[in-house]
């Protein structure tokens, strides 16, 4: 019997929440099908319930991976490039599956993925000396400002890239020392669940990402309006309505928000993506005998 | 023999009050076209000083006109080195009027005039001087080789440090190109008017600044003006959080300084005097109209008792009176409003079951008075240690180990400063790292410069102001 | 309001020495060092803050002449020079008893400082005006004498009449650690100081000077004067005038700290005396106001604290012309002695 006879092992797409991978508690699923529309998998439909469990598994983990070194996290998100480097042509497949790319684009796409998370790695250890300060206070006094992460940062991941996006509005959140809860490209979630058997196996804390897969309306406002977020990214809200009406929602405890803006994911980023979601804290100390 | 200072008041002459003022746009003092006056009074004295006018729309809306005219022909094209001229120059005014501008800033809020004098004043002079010299080197501040304006600023300010807070919105957006509408806060425009004199006698292009006095509704109307592409508050958190949902889904930028309650530490091993003195400049300064006074005392439970006996004993020397006497340490509370607020949460205090102490002081008969105030027994479950009380009472709470500390001082919506006391240099750092409060005050308290950013986490608010870091907020970054 | 002495629970101490604890620190050297070393730190830039907020204190009108009458009373008047001679100190006294000889409501000094050699000048020009001899002794300023010599130095001054005698602490000995030497030393000028039962009057009391200036910090000044006081000290004083800087007021004001302190713990009260640089009547008042807001009331009295200096006393003396007049006055209407 030929080999292309063998019937294959499909995989159960499920959630990814403190480094776990439960179904959703609600018993949904929905139908992810790939960019001609035919069925590919069933997508775990994030619930309320499993939004707040991310929340709740993203706060354990922010104490642990903000004490981190940053050379620690540094490292960590390298490990996350190296392992996605060993997977690469898997996810080569799923990215065309998904994005209807050629097998060449979605080439390029998954090696940017890979670069966009060394160039991150990169930076753990250099975003405060390029952003901190000592300042000169006009009396006996030292006084020095440091970036710190803001918290738990919410992510709701672009509906267009489902590699690169996803990456590039996840990187930058964690490497500075944030936990995240990302809701995947809703129409395409496939290559962000595989991405989470990266992260599994990555040195990466469960619980600094987790992800959602589900439906956009229905899981952001539930992020939006958590007590315990301290900041939301919508970068994947093409809705202009629903954008103000979660901003509106954010400002119950003063969320710093993202807005959605234009952005071409290919192109090398600016700092910009680190410093949204970083608080700055400033010491004052006198200096005598 | 007993040492009693005679009275030591600072002349009101320096000062020359109209019986009322228009708004300052677009160069001019003009009366308004859709709005009404009320009556601005003394504090102190509950005496009428003027009528300020409470600009309607129109004035807002002519107001921020004014100020894109002003953005688009002059101040935005004009050159780094221009603007800064123009402020080193209103500095160099501020310097020169110092007086003036401390006897009414004490007179309108109610604050002593060692403080105005001291503090405030200085303070406005040094921000202008520090964002005048950015004027020019934005290309250096780390946004880019050439970050560019964003437009027009709408900022919104509050009562406790009128000038000063002026000064914190104006000085970086005018440095950064952008022309701004100001309203200061009902019941303290005075300084913000003699701000706008200063600005025609530094001949500040008209529209360029740009002054509306008035309440809430202007405030509101100038936030939520579609033609303001920057908002600046300083406030409560209730109003922060309404101006983040009233400009959610514009392009506005904004930035937020609110409330605070904030933690101020004391270890058994502190420099005890110097830590008695942080704890009543912490609480007292101002009055306690400080959005980062320290209002909740942690005190290491083995020096509990003691550090409250030298409290006790401190807070008997404050001089509690006249604003205007040079040797008032406390002075009025700047409204009938907010005095009634502060003797409600007290009250509330006193029914949770918290022990009140006052320190003996004899307060006036006329004017809005608060005597300095600690609550003991309090915990954390307490109202009075989770809001914000905005005067001078002050929660005493104790703790047994520095995670203890760190708990309990992060236990609260807040974070938007903290004091540590300690000899243990190790241990202030790594306090420092563990508090969620955008200022750690170690082995000091309240301390304030134009070159150090100051902002808060959580809901305290976001953005910095001051330092590098405060240029952010101006610029199209 | 004092400070309670008792320990708390578990074996920790309260920030301030307890009664225990200073029975305890006299006990051996090393339990002398412990004591001192535990003693609370002073911020240096919080304590002069402090002392920089009591100076803008504004003192006019009536309160300005009660601190000026007040400011005089507390003079030690002064000469402390080798080129003093029994007529320079003559007119010192002279000066003592009728600093304003237009004015008879003017106070007198509350003492003369003179080296001992000039006592018996001192106490024969003073009489009976009830104005005190304070002799320095211990090869003032320096102190670097053998005991056996400094202890001859303060007997010679008591034997001739000093009221009191202001001590140089071992400054090498202190900075090197040895407390306990300084401890023992301090003792001993006490006993040395004393009188026989039976004399006309009581023992001279005794000032020990830290000279500040050259312990450097204010810990240093904080441990110090402790240390004075447990050894029996009288009046804890700034400095000899020979080192700058002299006293300053931060360091006036840790002292008086020190002073309230310790009667909080031990309930014995002892004075402060600044000395050396206080010229002008704006330094005094300040050095009252500092008094006032930190030991408090019990201190403003001669009998508790004290100014050491020669040329303020003209002038406060200027000042209260200015204030009774009501115009400025000049140095040519005031005796230069």
């Amino acid at each position: 019997m030929p080999d292309s006879s063998r019937i294959d092992v499909r995989k159960t797409y499920k959630l990814f929440i403190g480094g776990a991978f439960p179904r959703s508690e609600s018993g949904r699923t929905y139908v992810a099908e790939d960019a001609k529309g035919r069925f590919v998998a069933n997508a775990a439909l994030a619930s309320r319930k499993d939004a707040r469990d991310a929340v709740g598994a993203a706060r354990k983990a922010f104490a642990g991976w903000s004490a981190r070194t940053p050379y620690n996290r540094g490292q960590v998100v390298y490990r996350i490039a190296e392992m996605l480097e060993g997977r690469r042509a898997q996810f080569v497949d799923e990215v065309s599956q998904s994005e209807g790319a050629t097998a060449r684009k979605a080439d390029s796409l998954v090696a940017a993925s890979i670069d966009r998370l060394v160039w991150y790695a990169g930076w753990a250890d250099k975003v405060a000396q390029v952003v901190g300060s000592s300042n000169p206070v006009a009396g006996p006094y030292f006084d020095f400002s440091l970036p710190e992460p803001t918290g738990v940062v919410a992510v709701v991941a672009p509906p267009d890239s489902s590699l690169l996006g996803l990456v590039s509005v996840v990187a930058p959140a964690i490497v500075t020392g944030n936990t995240v809860v990302v809701l995947a490209a809703e129409g395409r979630p496939l290559p962000a669940i595989t991405l989470t058997e990266v992260l599994a196996t990555s040195d990466l804390p469960g619980g600094v990402v987790n992800v959602l897969t589900g439906r956009v309306a229905e899981v952001t406002p539930w992020l939006a309006s958590h007590m315990d977020v301290n900041a939301i990214d919508l970068a994947g809200i093409d809705d202009a309505e629903l954008a103000r009406d979660l901003e509106v929602a954010a400002a119950d405890n003063l969320k710093r928000v993202l807005r959605p803006r234009a952005e071409t994911w290919t192109r090398t980023p600016d700092l910009s993506r680190m410093l949204w979601a970083l608080e700055t804290k400033t010491v004052w100390h006198p200096i005598g005998v | 023999m007993a040492f009693e200072y005679a009275p030591a008041p600072e002349s009101r002459s320096i000062v020359d009050l109209q019986s009322s003022y228009g708004l300052f746009i677009d160069g001019a003092f003009v009366d308004t076209t859709d709005g009404r006056s009320f009556k601005s009074v003394s504090p102190a004295t509950e005496e009428v000083l003027a009528e300020i006018t409470e600009a309607g729309p129109g004035d807002v809306d002519r107001a921020v006109k004014a100020a894109r005219r002003a953005h688009t022909r002059v101040w935005g094209p004009m050159s780094g080195a221009e603007r800064a001229k123009y402020l080193y120059r209103i500095a160099r005014i501020l310097q020169e009027r110092a007086r003036e501008l401390a006897v009414l800033e004490s007179l309108d809020n109610g604050k002593p005039i060692k403080e105005s004098r001291d503090v405030d004043v200085p303070l406005v002079a040094a921000y202008f001087f520090y964002y005048a010299g950015w004027a020019d080197k934005l290309g250096y501040a780390g946004f880019g080789p050439n970050p560019k304006s964003l437009g027009v600023a709408g900022q919104v300010i509050p009562w406790n440090f009128p000038l000063l807070m002026l000064a914190w919105k104006i000085a970086p957006a005018l440095a950064c190109g952008n022309t701004v509408v100001l309203k200061p806060a009902e019941t303290t425009s005075l300084t913000a008017l003699a701000f706008a004199e200063i600005c025609q006698q530094a001949d500040l292009p008209p529209g360029v600044v740009n002054i509306v006095t008035g309440a809430g509704d202007t405030g509101r109307a100038l936030v939520e003006h579609d033609d303001v592409d920057k908002v600046a508050f300083t406030g409560s958190t209730e109003v922060g959080k309404a101006i983040a949902r009233a400009v959610a889904g514009t392009d506005k930028k904004v930035t937020l300084e609110l409330g605070g309650k904030a933690a101020n530490i004391v270890f058994d091993d502190a420099p005890i005097d110097q830590a008695i003195e942080g704890i009543v400049n912490g609480i007292f300064f101002n009055q306690g109209h400080v959005c980062c006074a320290g209002s909740r005392l942690l005190v290491q439970e083995s020096v509990a008792d003691e550090v409250l006996d030298r409290l006790k004993r401190r807070m008997a020397t404050l001089r509690v009176g006249d604003p205007l006497d040079k040797n008032t340490d406390v002075g009025a509370i700047n409204s009938a409003e907010q005095l009634a607020k502060i003797r409600a949460l007290s009250e509330v205090g006193e029914a949770e079951g918290a022990e009140r102490w006052s320190a003996p002081c004899e307060l006036p008969e006329r004017g809005f008075w608060f005597p300095p105030t600690i609550f003991t027994g309090v915990s954390q479950a307490h109202r009075i240690a989770r809001e914000e009380i905005f005067g001078p009472v002050l929660s005493v709470l104790t703790f047994r180990t520095p995670a203890e500390a760190v708990e309990k001082a992060n236990n609260t919506p807040f974070g938007l400063s903290a004091g540590v006391w300690t000899d243990k240099g190790s241990r202030i750092l790594w306090m420092a790292n563990q508090l969620r409060a955008g200022v750690v005050w170690a082995n000091t308290f309240n301390r304030f410069d134009p070159t150090s950013p100051f902002g808060g986490y959580k809901e305290s608010g976001y953005g910095r102001e001051g330092g590098r870091h405060g240029l952010e907020a101006y610029l199209n970054a | 309001m004092g400070v309670s002495g008792e320990t708390y629970t578990d074996g920790v101490t309260s920030v301030l020495p307890t009664t225990a604890g200073v029975d305890e620190a006299t006990r051996s050297e090393s339990s002398l060092r412990r004591f001192l070393h535990g003693l609370p730190g002073v911020d240096q830039v919080g304590a002069e803050a402090r002392a920089a907020s009591l100076a803008t204190r504004s003192i006019k009108t009536t309160a300005k002449s009660w601190a000026i009458d007040l400011a005089i009373s507390m003079i030690d008047l002064t000469t402390l020079e080798g080129q003093d001679t029994p007529g320079k100190v003559r007119a010192l006294c002279a000066k003592a008893k009728a600093p304003d000889p237009a004015d008879p409501t003017c106070p007198q000094v509350a003492a003369i400082c003179v080296y001992p050699d000039m006592v018996p000048i001192a106490k024969q020009a003073l009489g009976s005006s009830g104005i005190r001899v304070a002799s320095v002794a211990t090869a003032f300023p320096s102190g670097r004498a053998a005991l056996d010599i400094k202890l001859a130095d303060t007997a010679d001054a008591v034997a001739a009449g000093a009221d009191e005698i202001d001590m140089v602490i071992d400054r090498g000995a202190f900075l090197s650690g040895r407390y306990q030497a300084v401890f023992d030393e301090i003792v001993a000028i006490k006993e040395a100081a004393a009188r026989p039962e039976g004399a006309d009057k009581g023992s001279a009391h005794l000032k020990v000077i830290l000279e500040t200036g050259e312990l450097v910090t204010y810990d240093n000044v904080r441990r110090a004067s402790w240390l004075a006081m447990l050894a029996g000290a009288d009046f804890i004083k700034t400095s000899t005038g020979k080192i700058q800087p002299a006293a300053t007021l931060p360091v006036t004001l840790v002292m008086l700290e020190a002073v309230r302190d310790f009667r909080d713990t031990t309930g014995r009260q002892v004075g402060v005396k600044p000395a050396g640089g206080i010229r002008t009547s704006k330094d005094a008042i300040r050095n009252l106001v500092l008094v006032n807001e930190t030991a408090g009331d019990d201190w403003l009295d001669p009998d508790w604290f004290r100014i050491g200096a020669s040329s303020l006393l003209n002038d406060l003396l200027m000042q209260r012309t200015k204030i009774s007049t009501g115009r400025y006055s000049g140095p040519d209407y005031f005796t230069l002695d």
